[in-house]
């Protein structure tokens, strides 16, 4: 009918070849399914924060503080809150991961359309990844309000953890949809999340420091990208800046995002190119 | 790939192509063209190769030996470019159900890296090509099996691509719906969009297809325009005969009945064929067939007189029916 299409990398659009990039593609349809429920959405983003700073740190903050309260003096509130924020953008980042890219695969199949027009499966993952943790800055943007309205912010540094948790939701989204491309069925993700992501949430440190685990859990827990995490932002929420330590927190978290990514390529494109 | 193996006016061309999984052979060796214009079709039953000829036309399923090129290019390295101008229709209808009507074909556009008021452009004109306009706002999921089709049509459209694959395009459609589309098809024939289709339906072909080829246990069989293939495999004719078995008969009893038939029907026909209903009587001419039956004291329950489809070529060529 009429000319083919110039290739992709062809074509120049204002911001040169980032505009053109494929992935972009892929995130712009998650922003279009996000119009229409983003209210929801940020409004539960706002109101989930409250309720865990009020219940963790201030009620049951009451009772630390009463103690010495966190290590070194720290209102546990204001210990608490940056690894609160880096665990439920590591939650929602897990989740989104495994059923709605399950979805994409299984039951809404729309990966299987989308692979016929000139995106790659490796386009698919980088823009879904994208969108993961578009949602995940979104959050942790939300958290962070949340934690300034209750005042619980002890340094200016403490802003950092907004990019600290995005990398952690990136650590765990990349491997996990890595995960999910191998996945006939949901199953394995009940598995995950009640042996995985749930134990995580409780034992990498974010109530209590590490070395209260049993000695041989400590370990397991530096093991675990979101231990790194929850580390790096509550470090940098309060002030304290240990150069080495951080780096190593920041390289770790770096490379399970990176891994998951190999990972994702090569699962992504085995179960698309059949 | 050895060079110029490509006639220059083949849309689609294989030669000696296969498809391995592990170590099920889906697609065995098989050569075809497809040439610009052309509505070429793949007939076959489920299982015989035509969804993983497609996709790997499709370039989403690698090529496992062979040598195959679509628009002169090759699947492996130009995968991209390729389907930049194809149109492709899978099977399953793979809508985006959280977008609406319109969202799916801006989207889709959008893949395919068309500015975004020339997607709202064209699938404006889209919808309005398969009559889904008054739909363009509602959600995806509402749509009747026939809409959705339709919808699907117009997003392997979104792109003007001159080479549309289509999976068994009304698979599991009503009368109408299929008729619907069929109709969609034609005009997209007459526009000059070259079609490439599977279907198991021997009316679909012989409605759509200039040219097919018959599939079977991953294997061409046979190749030609719908009329050819009647014409070189089947008679003009062909006459149903159905029986009552006899009362008090064990019900294994084809073959014994088939036999006495058979001595019955003997040079009656070209052909006879039993199926476990009824029995096809190959024939130029069913009516005078059916009456040297009756005078031979033939008393079949019921005779049917009609001429000779795909369907028989299939039976002719395979020995089954095409749909089970």
């Amino acid at each position: 009918m009429t000319a083919p299409a110039a290739p992709l990398a062809a074509r120049r659009g204002p911001l040169g070849g980032l505009a053109a990039h494929p992935s972009l593609r892929v995130l712009e349809h998650d922003l279009l399914v996000f119009r229409r429920g983003w209210h929801s959405y940020v409004l539960s983003g706002l109101s989930q924060p409250f309720l865990y700073l009020i219940s963790m740190g201030i009620g049951l903050g009451l009772y630390v503080n009463r103690n010495g309260g966190a290590p070194d003096g720290v209102p546990y509130l204001n210990y608490v809150a940056p690894a609160l924020l880096v665990t439920q953008a590591m939650m929602a980042a897990s989740f989104e991961s495994a059923w709605p890219i399950m979805s994409k695969f299984v039951w809404e199949k729309t990966y299987l359309a989308a692979i016929n027009t000139p995106l790659g499966a490796t386009n698919l993952l980088v823009g879904d990844l994208m969108w993961i943790s578009f949602r995940a800055v979104l959050l942790s943007v939300l958290f962070f309000a949340a934690i300034l309205a209750l005042g619980a912010v002890s340094s200016p540094l403490a802003v950092l953890s907004i990019p600290v948790a995005v990398l952690t939701a990136m650590a765990f989204a990349a491997p996990i949809m890595a995960f999910t491309a191998t996945q006939k069925t949901d199953q394995p993700f009940n598995v995950l999340f009640r042996f995985g992501i749930t134990p995580l949430f409780l034992f990498s440190g974010t109530f209590f420091p590490i070395d209260r685990l049993p000695l041989f859990l400590q370990p397991l827990a530096w093991a675990t990208p979101l231990y790194h995490g929850v580390s790096l932002a509550r470090g940098l929420s309060l002030g304290r800046v240990e150069p080495l330590a951080d780096l190593i927190h920041l390289a770790v978290l770096v490379a399970f995002a990176v891994a998951g990514l190999v990972a994702g390529r090569i699962t992504f494109r085995r179960r698309l190119a059949l | 790939m050895p060079a110029n193996a490509t006639p220059p006016d083949s849309l689609i061309y294989a030669r000696g192509l296969t498809k391995r999984f592990g170590s099920f052979t889906a697609v065995d060796g098989v050569d075809f063209d497809v040439a610009p214009g052309e509505a070429f079709g793949f007939l076959g039953p489920n299982g015989a190769g035509k969804t993983s000829t497609m996709r790997m036309i499709g370039t989403v399923s690698p090529v496992s030996a062979g040598a195959l090129t679509v628009f002169g290019l090759d699947p492996a390295r130009d995968g991209a470019r390729i389907r930049s101008r194809l149109g492709v229709v899978p099977q399953a209808d793979t809508l985006d159900n959280e977008l609406s009507v319109l969202e799916n074909l801006l989207i889709y556009g959008r893949y395919f890296d068309l500015s975004w008021g020339e997607a709202r452009r064209r699938a404006v004109e889209l919808l309005e090509f398969v009559q889904l306009t008054e739909r363009s706002k509602d959600q995806v999921e509402p749509l009747s099996g026939g809409m959705k089709r339709r919808l699907v049509i117009a997003r392997a459209l979104i792109n003007e691509p001159s080479l549309l694959l289509l999976d068994e395009p009304t698979t599991g459609l009503d009368p109408q719906a299929r008729h619907l589309v069929w109709d969609r098809l034609y005009r997209l024939k007459q526009r000059g969009v070259t079609l490439c289709l599977t279907t198991h339906y021997m009316d679909e072909a012989e409605q759509l297809c200039d040219r097919l080829v018959v599939m079977d246990k991953a294997r061409i069989v046979a190749e030609g325009s719908p009329r050819q293939l009647i014409e070189r495999y089947v008679t003009r004719e062909v006459l149903e005969l159905r029986f009552r078995r006899d009362e008090g008969e064990p019900d294994d009893g084809e073959t014994d009945d088939g036999a006495r038939l058979d001595g019955q029907l003997e040079g009656l026909a070209e052909r006879i064929e039993h199926l476990p209903d009824r029995i096809l009587v190959y024939t130029a001419d069913g009516e005078a067939t059916a009456a040297a039956a009756f005078e031979r004291g033939l008393r079949p329950t019921s005779v049917l007189v009609r001429r000779s489809s795909l369907e028989d070529v299939f039976l002719r060529l395979t020995g089954r029916s095409l749909v089970e």
